[in-house]
This record gives C-alpha cells, structure tokens and sequence, in this order.
C-alpha cells in the first residue's frame, strides 16, 4: 500500500488504479500458473474442509484455502484454525 | 561459421504490444554495433518486418522458397543498404502455414547460423502454432510487453511455455512506459512488472510518438541516431546485449520538479 492509497482511503476515493491491477493480475495469475479454475478452486476447498472435518473441529468463518504465487511458484496455502481435535475428545 | 551465433526469438503472447518494432530496432542497433545480424520474419500469416525496415520493395525471394530448394539462401536474404551488417530473411506467403513444421523453422535458422552472429526472429502474436515452430528454433528468448493487464497476462502464459521448453535465459522488455501515468500510479510501475513475472528486465522503452514517424518513413529510431526517448532505449538494450553494463533509465528521472517530488512521494510503499 503506498502512501496515496491510504490518502485515498481517508478521503473515501477510489485506491489508485496501478494498484488494483497489480492486485488482480495476481490473482488472475495464480490461477493460470496452476491451471486451476475459480470453480475447481472451489470444489477443491470444500472438499478439503471436509475431509479435515472429520478429525478436528476447524473454525469455519476463519478458514480459507486459497493459492499464492510468489517466483513463479504457486503455493497452495490452507490456513484452517483447529477449534479442536475430534480424535482426543472421543478417546477421553 | 559463426560459432558463437546467437539465435534469440522475440514474442509477447498479446498481440500489438511491439514486437516487430523491438526487432527492427535492435537489428540495426547490433548492425551498427559491426555484428552480422540477420532478422527472421516468423510471423507468416501477418509480415511487417520488411515494412518497418523500409525493405519491402527489394524482396525477391523469401524463406518459402529457400525451404523448397528453389533458390539459395543468400539470394532471398535483403541486405540492408545503409547498415550491411544487417539482413532480413523475409517471410513467405502466408499458406506457407499450412505445412510448415517445427523442423523446416530449425533447417532456417541452422543456415542462419553458419553466417550470422545474431538470428533475431520476430514473433507472431498468441501461442499456437506460428509461435511454436519459432520456438522450437531458438535458444533465448526477449519476452516483451505493455504495463497493461492483458499484456503482462499473456506474457506469463508466454513464459510458462518458454520454460518448459528449455529456452534460456529469457529476458523481459516493457515497452510503451509513460512516465507520468506510472507517478500517479495509473500505470503498473516497471518494479511491479518485473516482480510479478520474475524476470530480469532487459530494458524498458518509453513511450514515444517519434516511434510511429519512424515506421511511417520505413526508418527505424536506431538507423538516424535520433536522441528521442524510444531511440536512446533501443540502442541501450542492443548494448546490453552485447554485455554492456547501461544503468536502466529511471522513469522517475524522466520527469523534474516539485510536482513530481510529491508524485514519487506519494507513490513510496508503506507496507
Ligand atoms: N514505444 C512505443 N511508443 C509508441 N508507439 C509504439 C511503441 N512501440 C510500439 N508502438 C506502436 O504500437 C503498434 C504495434 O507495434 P508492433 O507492430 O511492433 O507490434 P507487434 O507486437 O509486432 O504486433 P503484432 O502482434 O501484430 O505482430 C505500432 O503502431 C507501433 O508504432
Ligand atoms: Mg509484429
């Protein structure tokens, strides 16, 4: 964030456009570099949150899986916060 | 035989961004630098090289018919009369792609080779199968590209391809930069282009009016010795090339005063 867009922020207008395209392309990019679809991402993610499901209790509102790209490398990143872990509980 | 010749292929995924242009330039760049360069028109199915080199009434042959053994090479080769270190090897008739295979592009360039130092083949736009037969010809490669969206997009689709043919090293020119727009941050700044594609930048061509005159005359920028902007960057990355150590030019620098100080100021990152 550069010092315009937080000038632009207090004053309610619109952050400088060099800096959402910087923000979309990567985006739009991590998805071209795995050849993921928003969709597939999608299907992905949830299929992914229930298979954790059935071993812990994840925060769902906190959750997110989503893809980041940094040198050309796209990393699939899964940041799911354990409320707890069903293992445990069921074995005390 | 030239045997340190360097094959280099010049693309961008998008069309239009300026290709041929960069090819033109750099062609006569390195000629007036003493190498034999020659520049190979791959974009069949739309040539301009010839034009924007002011060579389009002196072709006889093109590289059809040196494919199909009817002439020699060196009778389609177009020498460039005030820089004879250069030659274009034009392009042939646009049904040529309908069989022309990645081997026939590497037989051409194989023979390019054994004159030239340097093989500058120009592009044709998108990734089918023009792009491919070029590439499967080259050992390097110049991607180039606008700071716009659609660009650096279809670039990063280019150099995904590009590595997973081996091709290196590959070498990033953003063209058509105004300095202006980058200070108000309503163009991608170059550090955000080289950044998101992670490629080391060859070079960067300003944005330059004197570009259209130029092709307008069949003259490209480097032939006068013009000081325009585009010109000055043009020749700057010809030298680069030839592994000279030319500080980049600072779009920044390219414009003074107090309005501008606050321009840069406002554009510093604070996280
Ligand atoms: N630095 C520049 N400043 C101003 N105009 C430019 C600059 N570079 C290129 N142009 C203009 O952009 C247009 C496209 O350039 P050029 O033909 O070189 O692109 P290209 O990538 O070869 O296109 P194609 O994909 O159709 O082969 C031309 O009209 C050219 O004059
Ligand atoms: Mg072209």
């Amino acid at each position: 964030m550069t010092l315009r867009d937080i000038l632009n922020k207090l004053l309610g207008r619109q952050q400088a456009s060099a800096t959402t395209a910087r923000e979309r392309l990567q985006l739009v990019l991590a998805h071209d570099r795995s050849d993921l679809s928003p969709e597939l991402l999608d299907q992905m993610r949830k299929e992914i949150l229930e298979v954790v499901t059935k071993y812990v209790e994840i925060d769902m509102e906190e959750g997110a899986v989503s893809l980041e790209t940094e040198d050309r490398m796209t990393a699939l990143v899964a940041n799911l916060p354990i409320k707890r872990s069903k293992l445990t509980t069921e074995k005390a | 035989m030239a045997p340190n010749t360097r094959t280099i292929l010049i693309c961008s995924g998008k069309g239009g961004v300026g290709k041929t242009t960069l090819t033109a330039n750099l062609g006569i760049a390195l000629a007036k630098q003493g190498v034999r360069t020659v520049v190979l028109d791959a974009d069949f199915g739309l040539r301009n090289l010839d034009l924007l080199l002011g060579l389009e009434n002196r072709i006889v042959y093109t590289a059809q018919e040196v494919l199909e053994e009817s002439c020699r090479l060196e009778q389609a080769l177009v020498k460039h009369k005030q820089e004879p270190n250069l030659a274009l090897l034009p392009a042939g008739n646009p049904r040529m792609l309908e069989w022309l295979k990645p081997d026939d592009m590497q037989r051409i360039v194989e023979m390019l080779r054994e004159i030239f130092e340097y093989v500058l083949i120009d592009c044709p736009a998108g990734v089918e199968d023009g792009f491919k037969n070029a590439v499967s010809a080259t050992k390097e490669a110049i991607v180039i590209t606008t700071p716009e969206v659609s660009a650096v997009r279809d670039a990063d689709r280019v150099i995904g391809l590009l590595n997973t043919q081996g091709i290196k090293p590959i070498q990033l020119v953003l063209n058509r930069v105004r300095p202006k727009m980058i200070a108000s941050q309503e163009m991608l700044a170059v550090d955000d282009v080289t950044d998101i594609l992670a490629l080391p930048l060859l070079g960067l061509v300003l944005e330059d009016e004197q570009v259209i005159v130029s092709t307008n005359r069949g003259e490209p920028l480097t032939l006068s010795g013009s000081n325009s902007p585009a010109a000055r960057c043009y020749s700057n990355i010809a030298r680069r090339l030839q592994g000279e150590n030319i500080p980049l030019i600072d779009p920044a620098k390219e414009e003074q005063g107090l309005r501008a100080k606050v321009r840069r100021l406002m554009q510093t990152k604070i996280f």
